[in-house]
């Protein structure tokens, strides 16, 4: 079939890839800008970074970022894979429309509204605003993600590994922790991965459910965008930006290598 | 086999007919369900019912800014006595005031152009994914989740840069001599359409690839081979064929677009009308807790039928999983 | 194996009145809400069998096997093994192991870790188990791949692997479902003589469940023909394909020409079979079909001769015209086509490079047969 298409197919994808991360590449180059004016290139400059480092405000803020999302990623991780088995393991149960709806639910849910209902709902029990509320509220739109996640990955599993196990002896708990675990463990380190990102990222909810002290960085740097454009936010972002890349792509490297050995294994072994 | 088939779902109901040795497996069951069952229940569930509640109370100037509007003190008369006192002023007010419904019309209408345009510009990406060599596609989906990974706000506060009247956009076009004054797009609908567009496009692709790359493609060879043109086999065959993923990726950009805050509010500025900011004014500027409440309820009545079409793609997607 | 050969020709404690049952099933049955997967069914079987549950994809073997695994319980009725009842056994506290059909090797685990498993759950001393794996890889022939992960083997090999793990743990019943299913023609024919070497060398109870007829009809002492839930015939290969029970069977193992008919005239041992276009058949040995029954005669192509001329001195021919030839090498299979439309199937050996009868399409053929060669059906 023709080059007409394959050359539309090419064409179509260069754009669409230059669109996605041509403001990217824009916003981390004006980071090194020596002029102030971040639109207008005033030579090369580390300097935005030197004053980065220096803001105690933002580092602090970082801080808080790194935290809330070390925590709430873990213990989003163990509930949303709870979710997960719930919803693969017992197809009948009282409330299971309801319950799947709550899982799915919170992936389209305007932020907003989350925002707004867990604070009202910290307000209603008397709970202060702060590091804990935080926390709590980026585990309870975390845990949705995780559990879309890993219940993906338990559609597929084969569970005559489960009866494998047990047919040789194993109790279902142990058949849990020897078999089901280390099998998707994969899934649930990327639901993990998954929920720390989203819990870095997030403005909405937080801005709703934080308190004094506990400002995350996006909150930071919201408040110092609306202010205006400088190369000192570029910089900060562009921190963000190398961090969230080098991970993902070690990540994606590292899988794909396993993919590359798995397959010559395979191979390998068809040839004897 | 059927019978092995159909074990599956009454693995559990088998389990609970055994004593002794499978009561514990069965409390331990009981427990996956129960822990995130109660966690979302508290965390998802209780506070919707708390905004509702709130939604019809009344405006006070007191913390929190609110006078109850249920007190389960009072026993059966007392609740009696209070759902007399229940007011839809809030919810009165919001119709009254051209402010809000304007805003519920803009965002539905905006999340609406901006979604098919999202379709526009991610359908062609989708379609050349699926047909790259297939050695290349992993490195092309990856490309597509990575921006995904990165924040959100910062995606966003790049446009500002780009767009912003002395902006490199208007740099480039005025440095080329496309135009001679700069274009205010910064703080127009326009800048929300690009900024949705740009922030969405993953969500879009990434179904729309999915459904693509599913497709046999012998099915396009064979309706060309019974004398098909490539444009009409495109439309008769690929393009139907990848509806449901058109239909999850509408979807998963047209709700979050319509309540869409951080977008409007850095990209639209302060002339554009959208009721995710609205909302976020409402609570944080004018501090009014029961008619913020209100927008919540409302907005969420706009998004149930298009959540509770993506609730049906989803179980159906899972059922065909299995 | 030779002495074990010898032992093998009168294994046959199903005919033996004193012998001690080992599996029972007692009027078991199995409901999925309105799908009944297991109706009522009862068999035995004896230890150091290998036993067949042959049957359809949904016929209910495979349920069968998982209950006496203890994946499903009954709905109604009882399975004993060696006396005691399994009900509320938990699978693993039974005594019995499994192959699985898709071998589910665990795999993140290693060959030898994998074979470890079950003894590791028995809390088996770590040098008895090591003891026992390296017996298991040299029985299934494995020594060099103990380190390797499953992903890493061939189709074969897992499925070595597979066994090699449901008998480490010495289970007084291996249950295998559809053991040879995903190994390609060849080495499926050379692994059912592994397996059941390998039965005779582990003196265990086999029950295995495939659909593939000519693999129960090699490996196993006996069968057991099901069919929605329900046990059609138990008996020994030969006694399924020389004398089965009903038209089900006979149809369900190998080819067979069935011939229906009412029992026109009956005497001690033999009958006399009209057809609906009058065609008589002569049967001896008619079993207890009573003149006026409606019956089926069925006979295997391979007991029907085909020739240009009537044949002498056989009771039994029918005249017709070839219809279909297919040349197969060994053998050449002919479809005549009788006066009344039915279509007879007859194999002939090719022991001769090149026949001086050859019969082509159109030609006028006699099929014939002896009068005990087929059996007469009244199910």
């Amino acid at each position: 079939m023709n080059t007409t298409w394959s050359r539309f197919n090419i064409t179509s994808i260069t754009m669409g890839f230059a669109f996605l991360y041509l403001p990217i590449v824009l916003l981390v180059v004006f980071s090194f800008n020596e002029s102030k004016l971040v639109t207008v290139w005033g030579g090369f400059s580390t300097k935005w970074y030197v004053s980065l480092f220096q803001n105690q405000a933002l580092m602090d803020a970082a801080w808080v970022t790194i935290r809330v999302g070390l925590i709430s990623a873990t213990v989003a991780t163990v509930l949303g894979t709870l979710a997960a088995l719930a919803l693969t393991r017992y197809t009948r149960f009282r409330g299971r429309v309801l319950f799947s709806g709550m899982v799915f639910a919170p992936l389209v849910m305007p932020e907003v509204i989350t925002g707004l209902s867990l604070l009202l709902l910290f307000v209603a029990v008397g709970l202060d605003r702060g590091f804990f509320t935080l926390t709590l509220a980026h585990i309870s739109f975390t845990m949705c993600f995780v559990a879309v996640v890993v219940q993906s990955r338990l559609v597929t599993f084969d569970r005559s590994l489960e009866e494998a196990a047990m047919d040789l002896g194993a109790s279902p708990v142990a058949t849990f922790f020897q078999v089901t675990l280390p099998v998707i463990l994969p899934a649930i380190v990327s639901g993990w991965m998954l929920a720390f990102t989203l819990s870095l990222d997030d403005l909405v909810t937080s801005s709703f459910t934080s308190g004094p002290g506990a400002t995350t960085l996006p909150m930071k740097i919201y408040s110092q965008v609306r202010l205006g454009v400088t190369p000192e936010i570029n910089a900060a972002c562009t921190i963000l930006i190398a961090i969230v890349a080098t991970g993902v792509i070690i990540a994606s490297v590292v899988n794909k290598r396993r993919e590359v050995q798995r397959l010559r294994d395979e191979q390998a072994a068809l040839r004897g | 086999m059927a019978g092995a088939t159909l074990s599956a779902t009454t693995a559990n109901g088998a389990a609970t007919a055994q004593p002794a040795t499978q009561l514990a497996n069965s409390f331990v069951s009981k427990l996956v369900i129960i822990v995130p069952y109660a966690f979302l229940v508290i965390f998802f569930l209780v506070p919707f019912f708390i905004v509702f509640k709130i939604s019809l109370s009344q405006t006070v100037i007191a913390m929190p800014p609110y006078t109850p509007a249920f007190n389960f003190g009072g026993g059966l008369s007392g609740i009696i006595d209070q759902l007399k006192q229940l007011n839809f002023d809030n919810y009165i007010f919001l119709t009254e005031d051209p402010l809000y419904i304007n805003a519920y019309f803009t965002s539905v209408i905006v999340a609406g152009i901006s979604t098919l345009l999202t379709l526009l510009v991610g359908y062609p990406i989708a379609y050349g994914m699926s047909r790259a060599p297939a050695t290349l596609r992993p490195t092309l989906l990856m490309l597509v989740i990575l921006p995904f990974w990165t924040s959100f706000l910062i995606r966003v506060y790049a446009w500002i840069g780009i767009l912003k009247p002395e902006g490199l956009l208007n740099q480039l076009l005025l440095s080329t001599g496309i135009i001679s004054e700069p274009l205010i797009i910064l703080n127009t609908y326009t800048a929300i359409f690009i900024g949705i567009v740009y922030s969405y496009l993953p969500f879009m692709i990434l179904p729309l690839y999915s459904a693509l790359e599913k497709m046999d493609y012998s099915l396009v060879e064979a309706a060309q081979d019974l004398g098909c043109p490539p444009i009409t086999a495109f439309w008769k065959i690929t393009f139907p064929m990848s509806l449901p993923g058109v239909l999850a990726g509408c979807l998963l950009v047209f709700i979050p677009a319509v309540g869409e805050f951080v977008i409007p509010d850095l990209l639209g500025g302060s002339q554009t009308l959208m009721i995710g900011r609205t909302l976020w004014n409402e609570f944080n500027n004018n501090r009014d807790w029961p008619v913020s409440s209100a927008v919540a309820v409302l907005l969420l009545l706009v998004l149930i039928v298009p959540i509770v079409i993506f609730q049906h793609a989803q179980a159906r997607a899972q059922e065909q999983g299995r | 194996m030779k002495s074990l050969g010898s032992i093998r020709r009168d294994f046959a404690p199903w005919n033996d009145p004193n012998a001690k049952p080992y599996i029972q099933f007692e009027n078991v049955t199995k409901r999925f809400g309105d799908f009944v997967a297991v109706n009522n069914l009862s068999l035995t079987i004896y230890e150091r069998e290998f036993f067949a549950l042959l049957g359809a994809s949904g016929c209910g073997k495979s349920t069968l096997l998982r209950m006496l695994a203890g994946f499903e319980q009954p709905t109604s009725g009882r399975i004993l093994l060696d006396g005691e009842n399994l009900a509320g056994t938990p699978p693993y506290r039974r005594p019995v192991n499994m192959m699985f059909q898709s071998y589910a090797l665990f795999p993140h685990m290693t060959v030898e870790k994998n074979i470890a498993f079950g003894l590791k759950q028995e809390g088996m001393p770590r040098a008895d188990v090591e003891k026992r794996v390296a017996e298991m890889l040299k029985l299934v022939k494995l020594e060099p791949f103990a380190k390797r992960k499953p992903h890493q083997l061939s189709g074969g090999q897992r499925q070595r692997v597979a066994l090699a793990r449901s008998v480490a743990k010495r289970p007084k019943v291996l249950l295998l479902d559809e053991p040879l299913g995903a190994l390609d023609k060849k080495l499926r024919e050379e692994t059912q003589f592994e397996l059941m070497d390998l039965q005779q060398e582990l003196g265990l109870t086999f029950v295995v469940v495939t659909h593939d007829q000519e693999e129960a009809m090699t490996m196993a002492d006996r069968i057991a023909i099901m069919d929605k839930g329900e046990v059609m015939q138990v008996a020994t290969p030969a006694e399924v394909y020389e004398a089965p029970a009903s038209r089900f069977v006979a149809n369900f193992v190998g080819n067979v020409n069935m011939f229906e008919g009412k029992v026109a005239e009956r005497t001690e041992k033999n009958a006399t079979i009209t057809g609906a276009t009058g065609a008589q058949i002569l049967v001896e040995n008619a079993g207890d079909a009573s003149a006026g029954a409606n019956v089926a005669f069925a006979i295997r192509p391979e007991k029907i001769r085909i020739s240009s001329a009537k044949p002498d001195g056989l009771a039994n021919a029918l005249e017709g015209e070839v219809y279909d030839i297919a040349y197969l090498g060994d053998m050449t299979v002919y479809h005549v086509k009788l006066s009344d439309g039915q279509i007879v199937r007859a194999q002939s050996m090719n022991a001769a490079r090149i026949s001086d009868d050859p019969l082509t399409w159109n030609d006028r053929a006699w099929v014939s047969f002896r009068p005990d060669a087929g059996v007469v059906l009244t199910r």
